[in-house]
């Protein structure tokens, strides 16, 4: 491998982000286009008894107003489905205004389509609606006693009920020491910065081109062309940048089809923006739920047994629950397990991805738990940490693709300054500040696209060369990364390579969700670059106006454009020296790379990292302020050190949200959200940003794909809540089992 | 002072020889040096005007109800937000946006610091973090690390490239020397 991989490259797109010349999907000015506005339905449960769009229709610029009574139907019931598998990805099994019905608040109930932005969101204002209001469930609690073990959760792809391992009741009976204990978090959502938007233009040949923020563009044209009844050929995808998703874009949502139905209603191109309040009612989130966890245990820490159940609030047409059970289940070597989801339905819109989807919350459950394990015990959390270390996979007895656990945590406490700590709760203040710290550890699965990714390389007459693979930037850094991943494939110099992204013309990579992205679309490629490189290897060597000819292709290197000898370097000529004495204007390989999944093969695939917190707590007003974090991950290969640990912070810092801010709160009288904007929606802002160490632990894994590579996009937010709570209990004494901690727990 | 009945009643006689709207009119906006003429109604604003009508979509809409800071411009050289702002209240202003704020050539130093500190992740904050960051120190703060988050708070960035954002605005601090850049000059 070149120096160029991992190498802290400045973003490719980083000019294009400064300058405002980045265009994002609701940017493009076409001509003759028209707004779309949605009304959303202001009671969470009903039927529509009348709906009066008269006033709405003779609006100032108004072109249509579009109900349940004239809509065009859609083809086909979505199912939902995520996004990973490369297929269609629908958000919920549900598409509104269909009928009468009103499931949920926010539910559409009307599209109006107008000139201007203004007159649209006027007349929206104008459609008059009434309802015959039926009682609604929004909250966990006023359902709780109907719920349910699912089947499966997640479109089908999860069981209901981890598969258990040895006799866990008779663990716990057993065990010398025993917690059980509850946790509960309040629904929250992801916020992007950039609200969700779509623009259709149809063509004369009756052909869709969308202009959507999605974190897949194949997913939104597949599920789009489902909906329609069209076949995918005739629905293109535009998405370059999307200003932020974190679950929110990841699945497709009915707005982005109501806009290809409104612009062919109304016969010119029309954009529709979610507004931010609508953001809350209409791409999902994460739900409220409740996990319980009985911890079994020796008096020296070791784990004889570990249950896990979570209950939460899911729609009407959907079994979603984020899979908060599978990282805990494997975390630690206790032998016996068992772990299920229960779920009530209830007047919601189905949940979805969060940053950190399931781990995010699972892992506090586990990581709060073993916090009281070791308080309870007199043992340093750390030390119980590596005494129920994980050698194998708990779960099927595999070895690790690669692991780098243990060398986290000994970093991780060595950037912090760990050792030493006095484990006394409650004893440490300056001023009126109560001092604490704790930690956890962060895990996250290998997840894998199950269909093959592809890629194309180009390479021009003169040795620069065009990589494309249809992926959006969302901030990932994917553009920058693959850039150097294709420069080290084909032995170029960055400077001679662009990647091209954000379109379904492209070839297809599965949507980059649960930090799969970086892994499904680098390893085709590397594949499409090194297949590139070897095709012209071979060409030189076959050629005997090359200076190569006759040499083995294994004996030949490229460096900066240039094969030659790896043992006589001065041997050689440049990739267009070939070229251009051959005539050739270009050469192009498409990669394809077939995931490995880990049922196939002999190893277990996980993510792994450990976080430290230190937290100072105002005795008199219960302010939690977060000192300082310190997080170390063992993600596989690292791509572009810059990038990466950006994307790592961020998800710290997500963590430290869900710890102390973010909650969406239900009024369940009016079954709506009751703070859905973005200043009654806390989220942090620079002031309550601490300065953050951020170390990685580079483990090869030549399992996982080709270049070793696991993910940093959701790793960097599981644990740090837990880390935090617990640095909450070390200075205050006060053992906080819910999230958000606010200042009413600490008074 | 006047009473309020009598500045009402004063507004509307002073204002009948200029009321316009609430149909469109034509607005005449100086934006980053140049003059625009745009058709609007009264009730649009800055922003939208920006976006949708002068297609300069570098300044952001994260909200549309003045809670995240992604439309910050400067209007006669302080920072507002566009989203709050009405265009044909900045008829005899000088309206500048992150398009105004390099040639085209050279970037701001506030910009490349951005860039080389990896101080945003999607870009959607950014051009408002950076009008306001540009203000921010031509303002004249004390520009150590307090201040920044201080003053730095009222844009979001759901990115969370936050210590990385203050990285930047040290950058430029430091570059600049203790007078600070002459940044809005
Ligand atoms: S768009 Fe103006 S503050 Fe959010
Ligand atoms: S970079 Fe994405 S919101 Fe700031």
């Amino acid at each position: 491998m070149s120096p160029v991989l991992g190498a802290a490259l400045d973003r490719v797109d980083g000019r294009a982000k400064v300058t405002g010349a980045a265009r994002y999907s609701g940017e493009l000015n076409l001509p003759n286009l028209a707004h779309a506005v949605l009304v959303g339905a202001r009671v969470p449960s009903g039927r529509i008894i009348g709906i009066d769009c008269r006033q709405a229709s003779v609006a100032d610029g108004v072109h249509t107003v579009l109900t349940h009574l004239d809509l065009p139907r859609v083809a086909a019931q979505p199912k939902l489905f995520p996004s990973l598998a490369g297929l269609t990805a629908h958000g919920q099994s549900f598409f509104p205004m269909q009928d009468d019905v009103v499931h949920y608040a926010g539910q559409p109930i009307a599209v109006v389509v107008a000139d201007t932005v203004e007159r649209a969101e006027y007349a929206g204002s104008l459609v008059q609606v009434n309802y015959a209001e039926t009682p609604s469930a929004t909250l966990l609690d006023q359902v709780r006693d109907q719920a349910y073990e699912p089947q499966r959760i997640f479109g089908g792809l999860v069981p209901g009920r981890n598969p258990d391992r040895g006799d866990p009741e008779s663990g716990l009976r057993d065990a010398e020491l025993t917690l059980d204990l509850t946790y509960r978090f309040a629904a929250n959502h992801q916020n992007p910065l950039e609200m969700s938007t779509t623009t259709a233009v149809w063509d004369d040949l009756d052909r869709l081109t969308l202009y959507d923020s999605t974190q897949g563009p194949t997913a939104t044209q597949l599920s789009v062309a489902e909906l329609l009844g069209l076949p995918p050929t005739r629905i293109r995808v535009v998405s370059h940048f999307v200003g932020g998703s974190f679950g929110a874009k990841a699945l497709i949502w009915p707005h982005v089809t109501l806009t290809a139905l409104a612009a062919r209603q109304v016969g010119r191109p029309v954009r529709l923006t979610l507004s931010r309040d609508q953001m809350f009612h209409s791409c999902g989130h994460r739900e409220e739920q409740e996990q319980r966890i009985r911890l079994g245990a020796d008096r020296n820490g070791r784990l004889a047994a570990l249950t896990h159940d979570k209950i939460s609030l899911t729609s009407h047409f959907d079994d979603w629950a984020e899979t908060s059970l599978e990282s805990p289940a494997i975390t630690y070597a206790a032998p016996n397990y068992a772990g299920g989801y229960r779920l009530a339905r209830g007047n919601t819109i189905t949940p979805t991805f969060t940053r950190g989807p399931g781990e995010a919350t699972g892992m506090f459950a586990l990581e709060s738990a073993m916090d009281e394990l070791a308080h309870t015990i007199g043992i340093d959390p750390v030390e119980l940490r590596l005494r129920n270390h994980a050698d194998v996979d708990p779960d099927t007895g595999k070895p690790w693709s690669s692991k780098g656990l243990r060398e986290c945590y000994q970093r991780g406490a060595e950037l912090f300054g760990w050792a030493g700590r006095d484990p006394a709760p409650g004893t440490r203040w300056e001023g009126r500040w109560q001092i604490g710290t704790g930690m956890a550890t962060a895990a996250y699965p290998v997840a894998a696209p199950i269909s093959p990714q592809r890629a194309r390389a180009r390479m021009y007459i003169d040795g620069s060369v065009v990589v494309e693979a249809g992926i959006s930037e969302f901030g990932t850094g994917a553009l920058t990364a693959m850039t150097q991943v294709a420069a080290d494939g084909l032995g170029l110099p960055v400077d001679r390579v662009r990647f091209v992204g954000g379109t379904t013309d492209l070839p297809n990579v599965a949507a980059a969700v649960g930090s799969a992205g970086s892994g499904a679309t680098s390893s085709p490629v590397h594949l499409a670059c090194t297949q590139l490189r070897d095709q012209l290897v071979r060409q030189a060597v076959a050629d005997q106006h090359s200076p190569l000819h006759g040499a083995d292709p294994a004996a030949v290197v490229v460096r900066d454009g240039r094969m030659c000898l790896r043992d006589r370097p001065e041997v050689g000529e440049t990739y267009a020296e070939l070229l251009g004495r051959n005539h050739i204007p270009d050469v192009e390989t498409v990669g394809t790379w077939m995931p490995v999944l880990a049922p196939m093969t002999d190893y277990a695939m996980h993510t792994f990292g450990a976080q430290f917190a230190e937290v100072a707590v105002d005795a008199d007003l219960g302010l939690v302020r977060v000192r300082r974090l310190v997080g170390v991950f063992a993600p596989g290969r690292i791509l572009n050190r810059k990038t990466a640990h950006s994307q790592l912070m961020g998800g710290m810092l997500w963590g430290l949200s869900q710890a102390l801010l973010e909650a969406t709160r239900m009024d369940p009288n009016t079954g709506r959200w009751a703070n859905a904007s973005l200043a009654d929606y806390l989220v942090p802002v620079n002031a309550d940003v601490p300065e953050i160490t951020i170390d990685t632990i580079e483990v090869p894994d030549p399992v996982v794909n080709p270049l070793g590579v696991k993910g940093v996009g959701e790793i960097g937010i599981v644990g740090t809540s837990a880390a935090i709570a617990n640095a909450v209990h070390h200075a205050t004494g006060r053992r906080i089992r819910h999230l958000p901690i606010t200042v009413e727990d600490l008074l | 002072m006047k009473s309020y009945a009598e500045t009402a009643g004063a507004v509307e006689v002073a204002d009948t020889a200029v009321v316009r709207g609430p149909n469109s009119v034509v607005v005449r906006l100086s934006v980053n040096g140049t003059f625009r003429n745009i058709l609007v109604e009264p009730r649009v604003s800055l922003l939208d005007a920006l976006r949708d009508r002068l297609d300069l979509t570098g300044t952001k809409k994260g909200c549309n109800q003045g809670a995240c800071g992604a439309c910050t411009v400067w209007v006669d050289k302080r920072r507002v937000l566009a989203c709050l702002t009405l265009a044909i209240t900045c008829e005899t202003r000088e309206v500048t946006t992150i398009e105004g704020l390099s040639d085209g050539v050279d970037l701001h130093p506030m910009q490349s610091a951005f860039v080389s500190q990896d101080a945003f992740q999607c870009g959607y904050c950014t051009p408002g973090q950076i009008m306001s960051a540009v203000a921010f120190l031509a303002e004249g703060h004390a520009a150590d690390d307090d201040a920044i988050r201080e003053w730095m708070s009222g844009n979001i960035c759901r990115c969370a490239a936050y210590p990385n954002i203050r990285a930047a605005i040290r950058q430029v601090r430091d570059e600049a020397g203790t007078g600070g850049p002459d940044a809005t000059g």
